[in-house]
C-alpha cells in the first residue's frame, strides 16, 4: 500500500528546467546534434531497424525448419537468409547495441563529464553507421549473400554468386564507425573523469565499455584488412587466398577469427557491465570483489585475443596449435567464471527486489552460465570435433549473444529508461516480458543443444525427420521469444506519452548518472560533480548490508544451536 | 587569437583538450597499426612459404622510384614536424610555409608513385592474365605490392586533405595556432611515413640484399 501512496505522491507535472529532449525540437537539432545523449537515441532508432531486419530473417528460418522438407525457402534463399541474419545481427545489432546506445548515453554521465571527448566524431560515427546500414540493406535488396557471415574463402572469392562485394563493403564501413566510437570512449574515460573519480572508483559498466573499446580498436582493423583482401581478390582477381596461385585459404580463417573471436567479447563484455550495475542496485549490495571484477574484464579483453584457433580445430591446424588454443580457451573461461561467482556472491545476503531489470539480470546470469559452460565443451578438442558445425555450436553462441547480450540490453534499457526518457515504464508488463524472454529463450535454444549433439548440422534446411521434434520445439519457443522482444517496444513506446514522470533516482541507485535530473539537462549536470567514494555504496563498507541489522542469518536446514 | 577561442565543449581547460586530441590520435594510430599488421602478417606468411618466388618478384620493383620516394617522404615529415612546432610556438608565417612544403612534398610523392605505377603496368606486373613472371606465386607478391602501396597512397591522400584544410584555416585565421589539430595532424603524417619505412624494405629491398 505504501508503494501506491508513494507513486501518487509524485506530482505528474513536466519538469520546470529544460532537459536535453526539450532543448531544440527541430529535425536539424537531432540530425546535427553533438549531444551524446541524442546520438545515443539516434543509434537506438537505427539499431532497432536492424534488429527487426535480422529478426525477420530468423523468423523465415524458424518457419522453414518446422518441417524436414524445404517447402518455404529454396536452398539458395535459405543460405541468403542465414547469412543476412548473421551479418546484420553481428555487425549491425549486437556489436553496436550496448556500447552505442547505453554506452553513448551513460559513459559521460557515469564519469561526471559534459559529453564524450570528441562530440563531433561521435555524430560522424553515427552517419558512417547509417551509410554502412544502407549498404547492408542494398545487399539484401540486390539479392543477398550466400557465404555465411564468415565469408570463408575460396567460397566468397571465387564461387559464391551473391552480393559479396556489397556485404563486405557494408561491414568494412561499419568498422570505421566502431573504431571512431571506441577511440572516443577510450579518450573520454582517460581524460574526462570527474575530480576524485579514480580508476578503481569507476563503475563496472565504465570498465566494461572501456575494455570493449580497446578490443574494438585493436581487432576491428584486422577485419577491415581481411575484408579488403577479399574485396581485392573478388573484384580485381588479385590472388591472396587463391590456392591455384599459391594462396592459402586457411590464412583467411586465421585473420578472420583473429577479429571474430575478440568480437564475441565485444558483444558480451558490455553486458557484464550492465549486469554488475543491476545486480548491485536490486540486491542493495556492494559488488563482491570489485577489484577482481575489474581484473577479470581486462583479463578477458587480453586473453580473448589469443584463442581464435579454437574455431579452426577441424581446419587442418597442427595438433600442437589445437592443444595450445584449447588450453588458452580454458584460461579465458576463468575470468568469466569469476564474474558469475562474484555476481552470485553479491546476491548473498542482499535485499533482493525482483524488479523487471533484476529479472533480466538473473536470467542473464543463468543463461550466460549455460552458454559459458558449453563453451568449455567446445574448447576441448575431442568434443569439438564431434559437434563442429552442428546446432550445438549454434545453441552455444546464441546462449552467449542472445541469452546474454540481448537480455542485458533489455535489462539495461529497462533500468535506465527513466533516466533516458524521464518516464517510468509499466513495471508489471516489464516483469512479464522479462520472464517471458527467459522461458522463450530456453524453449528456442535448448533443443538446439540436444539436436546438435545428436548430429543435426547447422546451415541445413532439409534435414533427417528424426530431428523434427526439436526443430518444432525451437520454432514454437521462437514465437514466445518474438513476443518477449516486441512487448517492450510496445510498453516503452506507450510510456513515452503516458508513463509516470520519473524522479531523478527512481531505483535508489548509486552512480553519478542518478545524481542529475531525469532526463538530464543538455550539459548533463547542473554543477560539476566531485566524487568522494567508490562505486556501489549501498551500505557502509565494513558494516555489511542493512539486512544484517534486522534479522540474523539462519543456515538452512533448521535452527542452529547458539551460545546463550 | 587567445587560447579561449580554441576551447571546445566538454573541456574545462585547453591543456586537457590538447591532451585529448593527441591521446585520441595515438589510440587511432594503434588501430591503424593493427590494420597494416593484418596485411603484413599475411605477407610474412607467404614470404616464409614461397621465399624464392618472393625474392625473384621483389627484384622487379623499381628501386630508383622507391628510394626517391623514401627520401621525399622523410623530408616531408621534417617539414610537418617543424609546422607543428611552429604552430605551438605561435609563429604564423613559419607554420604556413612548413605546411605548404609538407603538401608539396606529399604531392611529389604521389606523382613519383604515379610514374612508378605506369612503369609497373607497362612491365605487366599486375597480377592476372599476361603477368610478366612465369611463377604463379610471384603474383602473390605483386598482389601485396599493389595493395599495400595503394592503401598507403590512400592514407597519403587523406593526410594531404587534412594538412591542406589546416593550411587554409590557418591562412584565413579561422583556426587559432594554439589548436591541437596541428600536432594531431603531424602524428598522423609521421605514422603514414613510418608505414612507408616498413614497406620500403619489404617491397623494394627484399631480394636485393
Amino acid at each position: 500500500m505504501s508503494d501506491v501512496t508513494a507513486e501518487r505522491a509524485i506530482p505528474d507535472t513536466p519538469p520546470a528546467e529544460e532537459n536535453y529532449l526539450t532543448a531544440g525540437t527541430s529535425l536539424a537539432s537531432w540530425l546535427l546534434t553533438t549531444d551524446h545523449k541524442r546520438v545515443a537515441l539516434l543509434y537506438m532508432a537505427t539499431i532497432t531497424v536492424f534488429f527487426f531486419l535480422g529478426g525477420a530473417a530468423a523468423v523465415m528460418m524458424r518457419i522453414e525448419l518446422v518441417t524436414p522438407q524445404g517447402d518455404l525457402l529454396s536452398d539458395d534463399a535459405y543460405n541468403r537468409a542465414f547469412t543476412f541474419h548473421g551479418v546484420v545481427m553481428v555487425w549491425f545489432f549486437l556489436i553496436p547495441s550496448i556500447p552505442n546506445i547505453l554506452g553513448n548515453f551513460l559513459l559521460p554521465l557515469m564519469i561526471g563529464a559534459k559529453d564524450l571527448a570528441f562530440p563531433r566524431l561521435n555524430l560522424l560515427s553515427w552517419y558512417i553507421f547509417v551509410i554502412a546500414g544502407i549498404l547492408a540493406i542494398y545487399t539484401l535488396l540486390a539479392g543477398g549473400v550466400d557465404t555465411g557471415w564468415t565469408f570463408y574463402t575460396p567460397l566468397s572469392t571465387a564461387f559464391a554468386n551473391g552480393q559479396v562485394l556489397a556485404a563486405a563493403a557494408a561491414v568494412f564501413v561499419a568498422g570505421f564507425s566502431t573504431i571512431a566510437t571506441s577511440v572516443n570512449f577510450i579518450a573520454t574515460v582517460h581524460l574526462l573523469r570527474a575530480p576524485g573519480l579514480t580508476w578503481l572508483r569507476l563503475p563496472l559498466f565504465v570498465w566494461a565499455i572501456y575494455a570493449t573499446s580497446i578490443v574494438m580498436v585493436l581487432a576491428t582493423p584486422v577485419l577491415a584488412m581481411v575484408l579488403l583482401l577479399i574485396f581485392a581478390e573478388r573484384a580485381f582477381g588479385i590472388p591472396i587466398f587463391d590456392p591455384l596461385r599459391g594462396g592459402d585459404p586457411i590464412l583467411f580463417q586465421h585473420l578472420f577469427w583473429f577479429y571474430s573471436h575478440p568480437a564475441v567479447y565485444i558483444m558480451i563484455l558490455p553486458s557484464f557491465g550492465v549486469i554488475s550495475e543491476l545486480v548491485t542496485c536490486f540486491a542493495r549490495r556492494r559488488v563482491f570483489g570489485y577489484n577482481f571484477m575489474v581484473y577479470a574484464i581486462l583479463w578477458i579483453a587480453l586473453v580473448g585475443f589469443l584463442v581464435w584457433g579454437h574455431h579452426m580445430f577441424v581446419s587442418g591446424q597442427s595438433m600442437l596449435a589445437n592443444l595450445v588454443f584449447s588450453f588458452l580457451s580454458f584460461v579465458v573461461a576463468v575470468p568469466s567464471a569469476i564474474k558469475v561467482f562474484n555476481w552470485t556472491s553479491t546476491l548473498y545476503r542482499g535485499q533482493i527486489v525482483f524488479d523487471a531489470a533484476m529479472i533480466y539480470a538473473l536470467g542473464f546470469i543463468g543463461l550466460f552460465t549455460i552458454g559459458g559452460l558449453t563453451g568449455l565443451f567446445l574448447a576441448s578438442v575431442p568434443v569439438d570435433v564431434h559437434v563442429t558445425d552442428t546446432y550445438f555450436v549454434v545453441a552455444h553462441f546464441h546462449y552467449i549473444m542472445v541469452g546474454g547480450a540481448v537480455s542485458a540490453l533489455y535489462g539495461g534499457l529497462t533500468f535506465w529508461w527513466p533516466k533516458i526518457t524521464g518516464r517510468m515504464h509499466p513495471e508489471s508488463w516489464a516483469r512479464f516480458a522479462a520472464i517471458l524472454m527467459f522461458f522463450g529463450f530456453g524453449f528456442t535454444f535448448f533443443p538446439m543443444f540436444i539436436m546438435g549433439f545428436l548430429g543435426m548440422p547447422r546451415r541445413y534446411h532439409i534435414y533427417a525427420p528424426e530431428y523434427q521434434i526439436w526443430h518444432v520445439l525451437a520454432s514454437a519457443g521462437a514465437v514466445l521469444l518474438a513476443v518477449a522482444y516486441l512487448l517492450p517496444m510496445g510498453y516503452f513506446g506507450w510510456s513515452l506519452f503516458r508513463g509516470r514522470r520519473a524522479t531523478a533516482n527512481p531505483w535508489g541507485a548509486t552512480g553519478l548518472e542518478w545524481q542529475t535530473s531525469s532526463p538530464p539537462p543538455k550539459e548533463n549536470f547542473f554543477a560539476p560533480p566531485v566524487v568522494l567514494q567508490g562505486p556501489y555504496n549501498y551500505h557502509p563498507e565494513h558494516a555489511g548490508p542493512p539486512s544484517l541489522e534486522r534479522e540474523p542469518h539462519e543456515p538452512q536446514g533448521g535452527p542452529t544451536e547458539r551460545a546463550p | 587569437m587567445s587560447g579561449a577561442a580554441a576551447l571546445r565543449k566538454p573541456y574545462r581547460s585547453l591543456r586537457r583538450q590538447r591532451e585529448a586530441a593527441e591521446f585520441g590520435l595515438w589510440v587511432f594510430l594503434g588501430s591503424e597499426v593493427m590494420f597494416f599488421a593484418g596485411a603484413l602478417t599475411a605477407y610474412a606468411v607467404y614470404r616464409a612459404l614461397w621465399a624464392e618466388a618472393f625474392t625473384a618478384a621483389a627484384r622487379e620493383t623499381s628501386i630508383f622510384y622507391g628510394t626517391l620516394n623514401t627520401a621525399i617522404l622523410l623530408t616531408s615529415s621534417l617539414a610537418m614536424a617543424a609546422a607543428a612546432e611552429a604552430a605551438r610556438a605561435g609563429l604564423r608565417r613559419m607554420t604556413l610555409r612548413c605546411l605548404g612544403l609538407t603538401i608539396a612534398l606529399g604531392l611529389a610523392f604521389l606523382a613519383v608513385k604515379g610514374l612508378e605505377y605506369r612503369e609497373d603496368i607497362q612491365k605487366h606486373l599486375v597480377p592476372g592474365n599476361g603477368f610478366a613472371l612465369a611463377e604463379p606465386k610471384a603474383q602473390i607478391f605483386f598482389a601485396f605490392y599493389w595493395l599495400l602501396t595503394g592503401v598507403h597512397a590512400l592514407h597519403m591522400v587523406i593526410g594531404l586533405g587534412v594538412v591542406a584544410t589546416l593550411l587554409v584555416q590557418a591562412w584565413r585565421r579561422r583556426r587559432p595556432l594554439a589548436s591541437p589539430a596541428f600536432e594531431a595532424a603531424g602524428l598522423y603524417w609521421h605514422f603514414v611515413d613510418i608505414v612507408w619505412i616498413v614497406l620500403y624494405p619489404l617491397l623494394y629491398l627484399a631480394g636485393r640484399a
